[in-house]
């Protein structure tokens, strides 16, 4: 099935020479970085994690979201998402590579990265983190592949698939779970140091990657001929709109348990976020304008899906305008928000505050642009099937 | 075969880049490497010279365990001489010139070990001073 | 496909599988022999018996710990001066300019960046304009610890040092995001150029390993003082010894004086005290 990726119309190949030439630069940017360590980022001492773990962090809720297209379809037999299963697939596949190449960029000593699997430790988040995320990926390429073989010859799928199937449910949960672990487990986080991070991580995943698979969608219907269907995208809507009031609901609830209690642990990070945090005589606001346009866009997507469904009325072009403005929300929130605002104030109530340099911006487009080239292929793949089997 | 011409040529060239390090010069791998023995005239090490060759990564490995991991400083004596466990407090204060000694055949065998990243050698020590 | 080249196909990968298997599988057994004798050291560690909290003791072996007498050093600022060169000097812990990349293993901080948990309202002069040295609080039960994914931080059973495997550090700084105190630091480049002389009996460490105070066990093990301890000597300013042992001078010194430690709210216990 490969080979489908092989034959396609000019705007395929432009596509895929602008990611390549992004791919690139992100190549170039990280020798630069090999070669001389760290420093050239933004991280510092007190903001020691930066764009390439705040992006992985966003991302395994990506993969995660391709939940919300499985589920329905082998548990609830929806037989309406029966072709866009695989798009939450290979979608997981694509994210999760992205979030592998992240931990790369990121480590400190990248060629002792298999330390992890020499040594073990199970009292470690990272060490689950990794045996997740990894388990998550096989099972993604197993099912998508096995069952898309099965697509294209037009029998139906080995029983013994099913397993894995069922499987990789708690599995898309795990990830993104054992990631929000990794943060709400640290005593010395007050802003991550919340029960509610891994359900608000898990609301916010299957709002972000039923998202990107309908941008994708509206993407694929222009340029490749493939038409999900009406009452398809509409379920994706419902189901992203509900996990984004409940997103919205937890965030509401930070607010609140900050805010009201006015316990400064509590407090200053969301002080940080949202409204600039004053300290020694400096106002700390360089998030402020991410934050609120964030905000903007999340109520402006559900009120885009809300009206939608009131009116009855359904329009593809609208649709993928709300999905733009709920994935960029939501983005703001967990790959900008979430991990920078977690290090301000440091342990001893200073701020340094984190601005990416071109080299970090560099290599993080890069990963970014390997993801969509990969997911580009995939999607170019089940395509092919699809279209193959419709003769 | 189809494509026959495509596929014999194709071969041949990845045949010759795979054993393009053993061709290139010429067969030979050059001369034996001569690492010199201790400016200090020191005959002795912790092991005879040929186990030494064999397993010294080995050997600094454990010592590694022993004094990081297990707290394990206890010196060792090697033909009446006391040793501390470690590379730069013991094996360099004899093997004092890396260049001509651990340098000549880690680059005949194209190694490239790490340990000098930390571990400080005589001659960085010199460098410094002279800053 | 054809069903020959479908065969040969299926046998190929067989065979490519267990070549590179069996070597894998071999080496895994033998190393999960060495594996379980480290595991032996390290999961008396990781059990959470010293989760009980609370301020209970370890109950058995050595518990290192410091008790910094700020006393000494209100009068004396110059003194916490010389114990930070004498660390710096003696771990060649590099000296950079840039605050962002700057590496601490103890160094000089506020009353309020120190002690945040307590009250900062109408303090004493004194409290306000003098400086307190920060260092690893070398915890008994330290977060730090439990994040790292390789054990390259870890807690030495014999003295409850929380002791760092540079070999083995991958540089996740996982750990800094982990330490409630702020007591680690990462190296973002070569830290040798920053370097302004080198103690010969200690190694640099390279760029992408995180490092921190490691209460000297090299100098401990040739029965030396830690090296600011050594730097304040006869002052009592720090006073470093076994916690577990009740003759020790350390336990006279919290018997007899109060003494505060930094966030315990955090349930780390550590195992430096400060008389402010």
């Amino acid at each position: 099935m490969i080979e489908k990726t092989l034959k396609g119309k000019p705007a395929y190949w432009i596509w895929l020479a602008i990611l390549g030439s992004l791919i690139a630069i992100g190549w170039a940017c990280y020798f630069r970085q090999y070669a001389y360590g760290l420093g050239l980022t933004g991280m510092s001492r007190d903001v020691s994690w930066g764009l390439y773990i705040s992006q992985f962090t966003f991302l395994v809720g990506v993969a995660a979201g391709g939940l919300m297209l499985v589920l329905p379809y082998y548990i609830h037999n929806y037989k309406v998402f029966g072709r866009i299963t695989i798009l939450g697939e290979f979608l997981a596949i694509a994210a999760l590579v992205m979030c592998l190449m992240f931990i790369m960029a990121d480590l400190g000593q990248p060629l002792r990265g298999l330390n992890v699997l020499f040594f073990p430790t199970p009292h470690s988040m990272l060490f689950w983190d990794m045996c997740v995320l990894w388990g998550y990926l096989l099972l993604n390429l197993l099912c998508g592949w096995v069952i898309l073989t099965a697509e294209r010859k037009q029998v139906p799928p080995p029983k013994w698939i099913y397993f894995f199937v069922y499987l990789s449910l708690p599995f898309a949960v795990s990830i993104h779970t054992v990631t929000a672990m990794l943060y709400c487990g640290l005593p010395g986080r007050h802003f991550w140091l919340s029960a509610i991070i891994a359900p608000r991580f898990l609301a916010s995943a299957f709002a972000a990657g039923p998202s990107l698979i309908l941008i994708a969608c509206a993407v694929m219907k222009k340029f490749a001929n493939f038409d999900v269907g009406e009452e398809a995208v509409k379920k994706l809507t419902t189901i992203i709109m509900y996990a984004v009031i409940i997103n919205t609901f937890f965030f509401l609830l930070e607010f609140f348990v900050g805010y009201y209690s006015e316990v400064p642990g509590h407090m200053h990070a969301l002080e940080y976020l949202f409204f600039g945090l004053e300290h020694h005589g400096e106002v700390y606001n360089n998030l402020v304008p991410f934050m609120w346009t964030a905000t903007l866009f999340n109520f402006a997507g559900l009120g885009i899906l809300a009206y939608m469904k009131i009116s009855k009325m359904f329009d593809f072009r609208l649709v993928t305008v709300a999905a733009v403005l709920i994935f960029l929300a939501l983005w703001a929130d967990k790959g900008l928000g979430f991990v920078f605002a977690g290090f301000v104030p440091n342990p001893l109530e200073e701020v340094t505050e984190y601005v990416p340099t071109l080299n970090e911006l560099g290599i993080t487009i890069g990963v970014w642009a390997t993801g969509f080239f990969l997911l580009t292929l995939l999607y170019k793949i089940a395509l092919g099937v699809e279209h193959e089997v419709e003769e | 075969m189809y494509n026959k011409g495509l596929i014999v040529s194709g071969l041949v060239i990845f045949v010759l880049l795979v054993t393009f390090p053993i061709w290139f010069n010429g067969l030979d791998a050059g001369p034996l490497p001569k690492p010199e023995l201790p400016p200090g005239g020191e005959k002795e090490c912790v092991a005879p010279a040929a186990e030494m060759r064999d397993s010294h990564m080995q050997l600094l490995n454990e010592w590694r365990d022993d004094v990081l991991r297990n707290s394990d400083r206890v010196t060792i004596t090697v033909g009446g001489k006391e040793y501390q466990k470690g590379l730069q407090i013991a094996c360099m204060q004899c093997h004092s010139n890396k260049e001509k000694f651990c340098d000549t055949c880690h680059e005949y065998a194209a190694v490239s070990p790490t340990c000098w990243d930390c571990h400080i050698t005589p001659t960085e020590l010199v460098k410094k001073e002279a800053q | 496909m054809d069903n020959k080249r479908r065969k040969f196909l299926k046998m190929a990968g067989a065979t490519v599988l267990a070549g590179i298997s069996a070597p894998a599988l071999v080496k895994l057994s033998s190393t999960s022999a060495v594996a379980s004798g480290e595991g032996g050291h390290e999961a008396p560690a990781a059990s959470p018996g010293n989760a009980g909290g609370h301020g209970e003791e370890q109950p058995s072996g050595v518990r290192l710990g410091m008790v910094i007498d700020m006393r000494n050093f209100y009068q004396d600022q110059g003194l916490l001066d010389k114990a930070i060169a004498a660390c710096v000097k003696a771990h060649n812990v590099p000296q950079i300019p840039d605050p962002k990349s700057e590496i601490k293993w103890i160094w000089k901080t506020g009353f309020g960046n120190l002690f945040p948990e307590h009250s900062q309202k109408l303090r004493s002069e004194k409290i306000k304009n003098s400086q307190f040295p920060a260092l690893c609080n070398h915890c008994d039960n330290p977060s730090c610890v439990k994040a790292c994914p390789t054990k390259a931080t870890f807690v030495v059973e014999k003295n409850g040092i929380v002791a760092m495997d540079f070999h083995r550090c991958i540089g996740c700084r996982f750990c800094m995001a982990a330490c409630p105190y702020g007591a680690r630091s990462f190296n973002w480049q070569d830290p040798r150029p920053f370097i302004k002389e080198y103690n010969a009996d200690f190694p640099t460490r390279m760029r992408g390993v995180v490092e921190k105070c490691n209460f000297c066990g090299e100098r401990l093990a040739l029965g030396l003082e830690p090296a600011c301890v050594e730097a304040c000597k006869g002052t009592g300013a720090i006073v470093f010894g076994d916690l577990n042992d009740s003759h020790s001078e350390i336990r006279k010194v919290l018997d007899q004086e109060f003494t505060i430690q930094r966030k315990p709210s955090a349930g780390t216990m550590p195992s430096v005290f400060y008389i402010v």
